[in-house]
Formats: structure tokens, sequence, C-alpha cells
């Protein structure tokens, strides 16, 4: 045994200079290859920041594109650098972590300070521009103008014919008409480079789009707007309002009405009167005085506050108390079938959480639920629909859901408590009872503390569950957003901004706002109480 | 080995109440959790057995077997179950897997490097994830809007730009439990490596990696499991019917219970959840590990 490999190795022993030669190789292959990769993620990189810069140019973002430029110019470095290897491990983290995390969150807070919403979600010219074109009608004896409908990446444009010179003009519901060079046929323009024109049955196809059409004649938006109806022959609109640049006033010129932007996003009249859509402007502390001092928010704001901090006391404390029970079941060492039970009881666990809640909620139904129809033998028992009953639907089911994991930390943790602390407890003569609430609990509590306060944070915002299981419901009646009394502060959010009549972006992010300050505070108190900062080397 | 019979009547009682004060109760208890437990899935599992679409028709467990009610959900042509279980699968597996590679980087970084910077980084890591994304769901929503001009790729109503809005939290809580778990594997190993010649590209790519990998998994499938529950900003950002994920097509599905089809809705459940379930049963060891691991460290 030992000969062979003895004479296999002396036969195969290279030279040292061959040894050398080939670590070398080794080496530089190696390096190489690395260095191939990190070229080629490189290159895609900046291939993607080069056609963003390139886009941004096109729509005129110059700081987003310088923002971009600078950062890929950053990254480059980084990675072709020999120092700032630290850096070649955080950057792909810091940069997601900076745009999608904390610029949305600075992002809210900025919109918490502003109306924006339905009714205000553009700028001051947008609207202008939007109310002008609401307001169009047909100028009586109009000259008839040629058009062609043309397309260019799934925006339409209209290409115009003057009657009275034959000139061709281009422009869309964006751009007011410039003049271009056109193909003329019997002189009508009918094609311009750059654009696609429309056929006669893309037109028919498309009708809807090109009825919505409205060319502004010029950048003056009182000159009105060219519209077509069939794509054929366009007709000179324009709009009752007139808007005076100088005085910054919007006139109706068939009642006469006057008005003014008087700072508050919209242009109102003197009766209060306020046209709309409006535009988005900086309102200061207005969606918070409003949170506070309007009855109608307020009275839900507070009880939706208190309900959050109750839920979330409530699951924290009900799913650690019976998952600790069940743990300690699991502690006696005769008792046979554990293994059976244990994957029993993890099994919410491992369903998908929303689909528990949904499941939930179609057997907790009022009429045709499983819990009254077949449990309770036909019982109509209000459990998702009455303000109580749904409050504790809600914690039932979020201890369903929420014990096993529980349970299963429980167990970990209770191995973690040495056993001679149960038999020092029975010499000294305590009961079971005394040993568990003297000794084990505290033991066990400090195990799971960091586990605890994550819970409370999670339940805190625990959106699906409410969303899914009663929907906010049932609905406070005297508020004016939809709000109602299983709400938590995050769902109630998620309504005020993305359901209703009524979009409030602004007061939702001032919520949001209001939950940061909670959330940071209740943070500060827990970190100093665990000390778990402290523990960062 | 049996005793007479005088002696086996109180013998016997008297071991049946010692039997049931020691561990007797705690069957009657487990048996009792164990049904709350699973009462809800097997409901779940009857109704999607039985073709009867409505809510009431599910009640009777069992009355019916049929795979009815699993072919009309995959055949109806208004439900695009199966793109939206694609759709589900592409956005939890491709964000899962980044999350865990970037969270790696990072944690490497940390754990095996020092500069200055690095405790303010490590403490922001575990402040910032204290506010959950969806707080922010206003500001993704705007900002999106706004990217779609720029870029539809990554706007609204796409699954990239979902996964990209998912991978703002990638340096998050799970940075900090693998730092954690970096940490406990020893440096003399590194420092061999580097002897050897190796760069730390080297070191963290093909020993590093592989010696963590159990928390690798752990942070992996808890991810997973997170991102397919994720509504709020999916809901937000993905509109067509068509692009949606699981938890969006879904809740909309029984939206109304009343009209809702209620088995093909149990049937897409009990599909959606059956992998999910299968996985972390296999995996539940090394999940318990992590999470206890987690729960006896502080």
């Amino acid at each position: 045994m030992t000969d062979t490999l003895q004479a296999e190795t002396a036969e195969k022993t290279p030279t040292p200079r061959q040894r050398s030669a080939a670590r070398i190789a080794d080496a530089a292959g190696g390096r190489l290859r690395w260095v191939a990769l990190k070229i080629a993620l490189l290159a895609i990189v900046d291939a993607v920041a080069l056609y963003a810069v390139f886009v941004l140019f096109l729509h005129n973002e110059w700081l987003v594109l310088t923002l971009v430029t600078a950062v890929t110019i950053l990254v480059n470095w980084i990675y072709f650098s020999r120092r700032a290897i630290p850096a070649k491990y955080l950057t792909p983290g810091i940069i997601l972590l900076v745009v999608f995390q904390i610029f949305t969150l600075t992002y809210t807070a900025y919109i918490g300070f502003t109306n924006y919403g339905t009714g205000h979600n553009g700028t001051k010219d947008q609207a202008i521009a939007s109310l002008m074109r609401s307001s169009l009608v047909r100028v009586e004896d109009s000259p008839t103008f040629e058009v062609t409908v043309v397309e260019r990446v799934g925006e339409l444009g209209l290409l115009v014919t003057d009657p009275t010179d034959g000139e061709a003009s281009l422009g869309t519901n964006q751009k007011p008409l410039e003049p271009v060079d056109a193909t003329m046929e019997g002189g009508k323009a009918v094609a311009v480079d750059g654009w696609t024109s429309l056929t006669f049955a893309e037109v028919l196809g498309r009708s809807t789009e090109v009825e919505q059409l409205a060319v502004p004649y010029s950048s003056d938006p009182n000159d009105g707007a060219i519209r077509t109806q069939d794509g054929q022959k366009g007709y000179l609109y324009t709009s009752t309002l007139v808007y005076d640049a100088d005085a910054d006033t919007m006139t109706d010129t068939a009642t006469g009405t006057v008005y003014t932007d008087t700072g508050e996003g919209a242009f109102t009249s003197e009766s209060g009167e306020q046209l709309l859509p409006g535009w988005q402007v900086f309102v200061g502390f207005d969606n918070f005085v409003r949170a506070i001092t309007d009855a109608s928010i307020r009275g839900p704001l507070i009880a939706v506050t208190l309900w959050t901090f109750v839920f979330a006391i409530v699951s924290v404390a009900s799913t650690f108390f019976l998952g600790l029970l069940l743990a300690m079941l699991f502690q006696n060492k005769r008792m046979r079938f554990k293994n059976g039970y244990r994957i029993m009881l993890i099994l919410p666990y491992a369903f998908p959480a929303f689909l528990g809640a949904l499941v939930w909620a179609g057997m907790m139904n009022k009429s045709f639920g499983f819990i009254n129809q077949v449990l309770l033998g036909g019982a109509e028992i209000p459990w998702l629909t009455d303000p109580w009953m749904a409050k504790f639907s809600v914690l039932l089911v979020n201890l369903w859901l929420g014990f096993p994991y529980m349970f299963l930390v429980c167990m970990g943790a209770l191995q973690g408590i040495p056993e001679e602390v149960n038999e020092a407890g029975v010499m000294d003569g305590a009961s079971p009872w005394q040993i568990f609430r003297r000794i084990k609990l505290p033991l066990l509590l400090v195990t799971v503390a960091p586990i605890l306060i994550a819970s409370f944070a999670f339940n805190f915002n625990n959106f699906n569950l409410i969303y899914m299981l009663t929907g906010g419901g049932p609905r406070f009646e005297d508020a004016t957003i939809p709000v109602g009394h299983t709400d938590l502060l995050i769902s109630m959010v998620y309504k005020v901004a993305f359901t209703g009549q009524n979009r409030d972006y602004g007061l939702a992010s001032a919520f949001t706002i209001l939950i940061f300050i909670v959330v940071a505070v209740i943070a500060i108190i827990s970190f100093r109480r665990t000390k778990a900062l402290e523990e960062l080397s | 080995m049996a005793p007479s019979p005088k002696v086996v009547k109180p013998a016997r009682r008297r071991r049946f109440g010692k039997w049931f004060r020691d561990t007797g109760w705690r069957h009657v208890v487990a048996i009792v959790g164990s049904i709350f437990a699973i009462f809800p899935l097997v409901y779940v599992l009857s109704a999607s057995l039985n073709a009867n679409g409505t809510l009431t028709g599910s009640n009777q467990l069992f009355s019916s077997i049929s795979l009815e009610s699993y072919v009309r959900m995959l055949t109806n042509p208004q439900v695009p179950y199966a793109q939206w279980f694609l759709n589900t699968m592409i956005v939890a597996l491709v964000t899962g897997f980044s999350m865990v590679f970037i969270g790696a980087l990072a944690a490497y970084a940390f754990s095996r490097m020092r500069f200055s910077g690095r405790r303010v980084g490590l403490i922001t890591i575990v402040v910032v994830q204290m506010f959950p994304q969806m707080l922010a769901v206003v500001a993704i929503f705007l900002m999106f809007s706004a990217i779609s001009d720029w870029f539809p790729a990554i706007g609204l109503n796409t699954l990239s730009g979902l996964i990209l809005i998912y991978l703002g939290g990638a340096l998050g809580v799970n940075t900090y439990l693998m730092y954690g778990f970096f940490n406990t594997i020893p440096r003399e190993l590194d420092e061999a490596a580097k002897i050897d010649g190796a760069g730390h590209a080297r070191i963290f790519f093909t020993i590093i990696l592989r010696l963590v990998a159990p928390i690798l998994a752990v942070v992996g499938l808890l991810s997973f499991i997170g991102l397919i529950n994720e509504y709020m900003i999916a809901s937000v950002l993905l509109i067509d019917p068509e692009k949606q994920t699981l938890v969006v097509g879904l809740t909309k599905l029984v939206s109304n219970p009343r009209y809702a089809d209620w088995s093909a809705f149990s049937a897409g459940a009990v599909m959606a959840a059956i992998p999910v379930v299968i996985v972390f049963l296999l995996l539940q060891k090394y999940i318990v590990g992590g999470l206890t691991a987690g729960a006896t460290k502080g």
C-alpha cells in the first residue's frame, strides 16, 4: 500500500520549478476568471445605467440623471479599486436599502405635508391643462382642419393641415402644434417621419382614445385645441374657462365667475367653490391638524390607536402563553405520541397565513359559516360583524396563527434551562407551580424577550390578518374615512390611501408619520431595556 | 405477570389516577390543542373536495369527494390561477435567493472586516427594519408611478418592480441573524486560506458560503414564506389580473363570501399551501434550530 503510493508520488513529483510555475498559472487563471466575471457584471450595470441616463435625458429629469450617473461612477470605482473591500460587499444592499426603503420612508414624510390625493395629484400646469380640456366646446363657424391620426410608442398625435395656408403641423395631448415637414397627398398631410399613420380600421379600433385627443393649438391654453371625432376632420374647440396668466385666475366665460389661486392647491371662487382637479401643494401641518381637530377623523384615529395596542399586546400574550403551556406538556419524558402532536400543532405555522385568515373568514360567516351552521347548530352569531365579537374573532384567529411559533420557540428555550433548577426547587420543598412561577418563567422570559418584542412589532402592523378576516369592519358609522372597529393603524393608512371614493395620500402619510413616532418610541424603550445593541462589538 | 384478581381493580384505578395526574392530562390538552390547530385545515381540505360551490355547501365535511373544483379552478378563464402561482413562485424564489445572497455579502463584510462606520451600519440595519416597508406604501406607489413613465419594465404592474421593492429590505433582520452565525465560524479558517493565497472573494464564495449554508437555508425559507404572504405592496403595484400573485388574486376571489365559489377557492388554497407545508415540514428541524438559536442567544 505505502510502497505503491510512494512509487506513484515519486513518479509524478515535479521539479520545484514546475511546481512554482503550476502555482502561478493556477493563481493567475483563478484571478483571471474572477476579473472577467467582475468586468462582465460591471459592463451590464454600466449598460443599464447608460440606458437609464438616456431615457432620463429625454424626460428632462436632471436631478435623477445626476444621481444615477454619480452612483454608477461610484460603483465602478468601488469594484475597480484595490481598496474599499468592505464596500464591495455592502454596496448592492445599501443601494437597494437607500432607494427602496430609506427614500420611500422620507418621501412618505414629505407627502404627509402635502394635499396629495384625489383631485390634487399633479402640477399646477397639468391642472390648468386638464381643466381647460374638460370644459372644451366647439367654436362655431370654425374652419375644418384635415387631420391624420399618428402614433409613436403608444402615444397618439394629430397631424393637422391648416385650411388657410396648407401648412402641416403636429401635436399631442401634451405638446401643442408645431410645424413639421410632412408627406402631402392631395393637399392633406398624411405621414411624417418618426410617426406611424393609423389606418381607418385602427382609428375605429381606438376610437375612444382618438376622441379624447385634444391637441393644444398653441402654448397659450386660451387658444383652444383641435379635436376630431372620426380621425379625418378636426375642429377648433376652445374652453369655457379662460386662464389669465398675469392675474393667475380662471374665469368661466359662461357664468362670469372668477376663480383665483388661494394657495390651497385649487382655483377657488369667492364663494369657496373649488375647480377640480387642483394641484399638489405643500400644506404644512394641515393634515395633522385635521386629524386632531376634525371629530370625524379624530374619533376613529383614537379608537384605532387604542385597539392597535390592545391587539398587539393581547396577541403576544395569548400566543405566548398557549405556546408555553403546550411546550411544557412536552417536557414529560414518558409522554407518548409527542412527534405526532408536534406536527399537528405546528401545521398552522406552515400553512400560508393569508390563506388561514381567508379560511377563518369563511368559517366565521354569520349566515353560512361552518361555525354557526354546524358547530352551533344554526346560531346566528355575528362573529365578524358585531364590533366586540369581531375584535374577539380577530384575536382568536391570531391565536391560531401565532401559537405554533411560540410553541416552537418555548420548546427550544425550555431545553436551555437545566434540569438541576427543577431538582433544586423540589429539594427546597417548592411546589411545581412555585418552581414555574418563580424560577422557570423568569429564566425563560430572559431568553425569549427579544422574540416577544419582535412579535409585538409584527402584530402592531399585522395588516394581512385584519384585511383578510374582517376588512377592518364593522365600519364606524360617524367617520368620514373608510375605517372600522377592527382596523389597525396600518390598515387604516392603506384604506385612506387606496380605497373609498377619495384617495387621500396626504392624510394617509400623516397617519404614517404618527405610526413612525409611536414605533420609534417603542423601539428606543425596548432597546434600552434589552440592551440588544450593546452586544454589537 | 398478571397480579391476583383481588388487587387488580384498586391498583389499576390508582395507577390510572397517577398516570392521569402525571401524563394523562397532558394528552387531553394536547388533543384539544391539536384539534384547534388542524380543524380549519381539515375544513378547507373537505371544502376543496366538495364540488358544490357555495359556502353553505361546504359545511358537511367530506360529504362528497371529487376533484371537480380543482379542475374548475385551473380551467376557469376568468381566474388565471396557474399564472398567479407562477408569478408568486417567481417573485418569492428570485427575491428569496437575492435577499439571502445580498444579506450574506453584507454579513460577511460586517463579520470579517473592520472598517469605519461598521458599528453605525449594524445599528442602522437593526433600526431601519423596525419601520416596515409597507408603512411607506403610498410613497412606493407614487414612486413607481413616476418610474413607469421612464422605465415601464420596472414600473407599476411588473413583477420586476415588486422584486426590487422587496429587495430594499434585503439588508434587514436577516443580515443581522446571519451576522451572528458568521461570527461562529472560526476565523482561523479564513486566515489559513489567506496564507495559501486566496483572496477575499475566493474565501467568501468557496469557504464561508458553504459553512453557513444552514442559516442561509433558514433565512431563505422564512423570507420565502413571508414573501408568499405579502399582500399590501403587491396589491398596490400589480394591477392586471394576470400579473397578480396568489395572495392578491385569491383574496379578491373571496372578497364577497356570499357569491364566492368557495370550493374552487379552497382547491386553490390547498394547491397553494401543500408545497409550502411540505417544504416546511421537511425543513422544520432546521427552522426550529434557527428560531431557538435566536431565542436562547439573547
